[in-house]
């Protein structure tokens, strides 16, 4: 069996074949950048997906001796509040970097997909330390989830997502919402590997064959 | 010249000159940067850890409130049994979205019977003194229309009352009921009782969760830290610690009218910030909020280089020309 | 409001030299009621962001 354009490896060739195009390895890990790109604001991203780094590991380490472990622990302390301060620089860099991408209009040039998963990734977040509140186990919890409840009934979804439930939400909290994020923030540096840094708004770039100055992204 | 701009594609980054970055080098930085911050933070400033509210420690520091609760819980007149889904069918409690009435879509999936659930089963499960026992029966005997007679009028005479005892009054066994299960309260027995319900392990707790927050007891505690939904509460944390200050547009909502007088605020603040929040993921589509880049300028302080170096390389074609 | 006693093991080596706990500082204006901490919080990131459109970014060397 042979793929298509006549090259083999069946479904997996395909497939490899077809990563290799979109990313090949100098596009995926480039050593070069557009001259353009030459502004602290384009740190924030790096330091968003530093931070994410650090709250995952923060929070496994919290996840490794039990969600009882730092109301009783000197340690157990300090680690939770290396996951709450990572958490809050997470969200600190986040936003810088949301603003960023803003004002640089980051969407055009087909990359409106890059912007919409950094958006839900915000979302994502949002929900994610919500539910990482609600799981303290202390009275900061039991009074977000008694006034979350009313917000999450008044429009039917405290039906199913039981905030006043600490089993359900420690695993959201520690399942299904960091495996979203994760995928969420991979797929989103990929999008933004794949199309490349945006160039500023109203670049021109010098066309080599007639040497015209064209105007873009008007 | 009438001729408008070709609306051309977005040039491909490769046709830029370019520069050496390290991507690598850039990440370990930055990663470098954010634990020593995160390990600074934390050994400097700690995180919050109030003590929850028990049961037995509400009781202990506000008999009056909790026997008051307990009572509008047996008379099902507390704030749970009245709520509607997903707790329990209350006619006209469920919050509307415009026409759309999704809390009631979405039905009573967590079925909340205040009475039995947070009072007379606590009471029958727990070793019964013989008042309880005759005063469970006198209860169980009783029509709804009587239960709730006396429950009211005890309610009315605890309000009375304050923090003294209530005038004497036809309340039936209440007094009796609700005397107990205080003490069942102070304890510690209650806060078993209303989370295990029979079983061993348990990790849900929506039963003693709902009963805690129908008294004004947890309240008054999270209105002393500022965590008061009228008080831009969902940013803030107890002591002086930051809160969640990404959820400071969905507060401020709850400030302002016609939000904060509406007795659909939460449904109507959840439907305007679900709208605000796909505007925010769709503003590359949304003509006007996508050119705001473009009015605002910022741009030209990002990529003031690049600008720079543009204009003088059309300075020099034009005097070259 | 209390924080949790330090009774448990390490509680004294962990403690924060710095405590956040107690009464919290908030301003008021207007409708608008601000922790301290969110302020700084919020007051950071712009200064942050401003100094990140301001500052200059180091020129690397040039290819093409």
């Amino acid at each position: 069996m042979s793929g298509m354009g006549g090259a083999g490896g069946g479904w997996t060739g395909a497939v490899r074949r077809r990563v290799v195009r979109a990313l090949p390895p100098e596009k995926l890990l480039p050593d070069t950048q557009p001259a353009y790109m030459a502004s602290w604001i384009y740190v924030f991203g790096v330091l968003t997906v530093a931070a994410l780094i650090v709250v995952l590991l923060t929070g496994g380490v919290l996840a490794l001796k039990g969600p009882a472990w730092w109301h009783v622990s000197g340690a157990g302390k300090y680690v939770n509040g290396l996951h709450l301060w990572s958490v809050e620089l997470f969200m600190f860099f986040m936003v810088i970097h949301l603003w960023g991408k803003f004002f640089m209009a980051a969407w055009r040039g087909r990359r409106a997909l890059t912007w919409v998963t950094g958006a839900v990734c915000f979302f994502t977040s949002i929900g994610a330390a919500f539910t990482g509140y609600l799981v303290q186990q202390n009275f900061d919890s039991q009074w977000i989830a008694g006034q979350a409840k009313d917000g999450l009934n008044s429009v039917g979804i405290g039906a199913f997502f039981n905030v006043l439930d600490f089993g359900q939400m420690l695993m959201w909290h520690i399942v299904l919402l960091p495996l979203v994020l994760g995928l969420l923030a991979i797929w989103h540096i990929l999008l933004v590997r794949w199309r490349g840094i945006v160039p500023p708004i109203d670049a021109a770039t010098i066309d080599p064959a007639d040497a015209t100055t064209r105007e873009a992204a008007r | 010249m009438s001729r408008r701009p070709r609306k051309t594609a977005v040039p491909d980054p490769a046709a830029f000159p370019t520069r050496s970055y390290d991507l690598v080098k850039e990440f370990t930085i930055a990663l470098v940067v954010v634990v020593l911050l995160t390990v600074g933070l934390a050994a400097v400033f700690s995180s919050p850890d109030v003590k929850p509210v028990t049961l037995a420690s509400w009781s202990r520091a506000d008999g009056a409130d909790f026997t008051a609760t307990a009572v509008s819980e047996l008379g099902g007149t507390s704030g749970t049994a009245g709520y509607g889904p997903p707790y329990n069918h209350t006619p006209g409690a469920a919050q509307k979205l415009g026409p759309v009435g999704l809390q009631s879509a979405a039905g009573v999936r967590i079925p909340v019977d205040t009475t039995n659930d947070f009072v007379l089963r606590p009471l029958r499960d727990a070793p019964e003194p013989p008042a309880v026992t005759a005063a469970l029966a006198t209860w169980a005997a009783a029509p709804a229309a009587r239960q709730q007679a006396w429950t009211r009028a005890y309610s009315d005479a605890l309000a009375k009352a304050g923090r003294g005892a209530p005038a004497k009054g036809d309340y039936g066994p209440v007094p009796v009921l609700a005397s107990r299960l205080l003490g069942l309260a102070r304890s510690g027995a209650l806060d078993g009782e209303l989370q295990a319900e029979g079983r061993f392990y348990q990790t849900d707790y929506t039963r003693p969760l709902l009963f805690l927050s129908d008294g004004s007891y947890l309240e008054s505690l999270a209105r002393a830290e500022h965590l008061g939904g009228d008080q831009w509460g969902m940013m803030n944390e107890t002591g002086n610690f930051p809160g969640q200050a990404w959820l400071w547009l969905y507060t401020f909502w709850y400030q302002i009218d016609p939000f904060k007088s509406s007795g659909n605020a939460d449904a109507l603040i959840w439907g305007l910030m679900a709208l605000l929040s796909l505007c925010l993921m769709l503003a590359p589509f949304i003509p006007g909020v996508r050119s705001v880049p473009r009015w605002t300028r910022v741009h030209r302080l990002i990529w003031r280089t690049y600008y720079r170096d543009q204009a003088m390389e059309r300075d020099r074609r034009v005097s070259g020309r | 409001m209390t924080a949790l006693p330090y009774f448990y093991p390490g509680a004294r080596l962990f403690a924060a030299p710095i405590d956040l706990n107690g009464a919290g500082r908030y301003v008021h204006w207007g409708v608008v009621q601000l922790s301290v901490a969110n302020l700084v919080i919020i007051g950071l990131m712009l200064v942050v962001f401003m100094a990140a459109l301001l500052l200059p970014f180091p020129r690397g060397r040039g290819r093409r």
